[in-house]
């Protein structure tokens, strides 16, 4: 940081108030309805135990919470051994 | 019948229990009959806050089971004759509270007293929901920080959907309290501005508590600030937000630092 700066530094405030009033403006909009990327999350896991059992260790769930878009990403890890055979129809 | 307040913030550690203290033995002082309800099963502090640790002998879960009646478990205040205290429980948990039994409690309150005030637990479980459950009116306890005004938002949407009022198509009058304000750090701009947080929350604001010494001060000595030391800033404060809780109109001061010649050299804005 160079002298100028310093002298150009303003308060942090400004910062907050702006992460602020994105936050609450998205979290106001999913308050009444559940959170669809949770909903969706929490489905999946359920479709996934139906027919494997995985340990939660195989799992990992991310999220990316972006302006227009959101991303969802689920990675799972299948131990070869765990897996049930699937009814095989043609 | 008598006018429930729950004074709520969501997040811990903001100040509701000193402003439940402050605010009732303000509005008592005027000679109104009031009752604070501590709400915080488990965690008990508003005794402490009022000066009557020592005189607890039942409390709001020995209420609503029946085991103590509810003349036998209020406090009557040794300083403010028309103030009284409903101790929560120490030892139980907040399951021990049932909402019919909330109710209850609250309803034979607010028919003897003018102001029932309920100091909500931090958080937005059960206990924090079912201090506001009854509520006519919510003060809303908000540091001017990030985390205290989001929370506070959050404690907004359960105001306006979880109360009974709401539940009815009714609207519950809701006051921003800003609490532990420290003008100079507003001055330098790293604090939430009162407008910030009122743009955001747009919820009218009830009043400006400093952040004071007065207040530890006042707790050391288990009496709230508006009692022990009427004359200090925060105590003002408080007297002013209270009155303008009876519905008097009076304009809100914004405890106002002064520019230092930094400040201005620099150009920043005041408070
Ligand atoms: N205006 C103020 N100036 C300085 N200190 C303050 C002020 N208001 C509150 N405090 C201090 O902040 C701490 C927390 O206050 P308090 O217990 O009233 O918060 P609370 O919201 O009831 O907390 P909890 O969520 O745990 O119930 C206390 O130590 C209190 O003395
Ligand atoms: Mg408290």
């Amino acid at each position: 940081m160079n002298l100028l700066d310093l002298f150009k530094r303003r308060g942090s405030a400004p910062v907050a108030r702006e992460r602020l009033q994105v936050l609450l403006a998205y979290e106001r909009r999913n308050r009444s309805q559940p959170d669809l990327v949770s909903v969706l999350r929490e489905e999946i896991m359920a479709v996934i135990a139906r027919h494997v059992q995985i340990d939660q260790d195989y799992l990992q769930v991310s999220m990316d919470r972006g302006e227009t878009m959101s991303t969802l990403e689920i990675d799972i890890q299948i131990p070869n051994k765990s897996a049930r055979p699937l009814a095989m129809s043609a | 019948m008598g006018k429930v307040v729950v004074v709520t913030s969501g997040k811990g550690g903001v100040g509701k229990t000193t402003s439940t203290a402050a605010l009732g033995a303000a509005v008592a002082r005027t000679g109104k009959r009031v009752a604070l309800v501590d709400f915080d099963v488990g965690l008990r502090n508003l005794d402490l806050i009022m000066g009557a640790e020592r005189r607890v002998v039942f409390d709001l879960v020995n209420v609503i089971q029946g085991t103590a009646k509810l003349s036998q478990a209020l406090i009557r205040d040794k300083r403010v004759e028309t103030l009284f205290l409903l101790p929560a429980s120490q030892t139980r948990d907040k399951d021990a509270l049932t909402e019919e039994g909330v109710g209850e409690v609250i309803e034979k309150l607010s028919s003897v007293f003018d102001y029932v005030f309920c100091d909500s637990p931090a958080g937005i479980e059960r206990g924090a929901q079912l201090a506001m459950r009854f509520a006519d009116e919510a003060v809303i306890v908000t540091n001017p920080e990030v985390s205290s005004v989001r929370d506070s938002d959050r404690i907004i949407g359960l105001l306006d959907a979880r109360t009974v009022k709401a539940e009815r198509g009714e609207q519950i009058a809701k006051h921003v309290l800003v609490t532990r304000y420290d003008a100079a750090r507003a001055a330098r701009g790293e604090m939430l501005s009162i407008d910030d947080v009122l743009e955001i929350l747009s919820t009218p604001l009830l009043g400006i508590i400093p952040e004071s010494q007065d207040v530890l001060r006042a707790s050391n000595l288990g009496s709230p600030v508006t009692l022990s030391d009427p004359t200090n800033s925060a105590a003002r404060a408080y007297i002013d937000a209270a009155k303008r809780l009876e519905g008097e109109e009076l304009p809100v001061v914004v405890p106002f630092e002064r520019k230092g010649f930094l400040d201005r050299l620099l150009g920043r804005r005041a408070a």
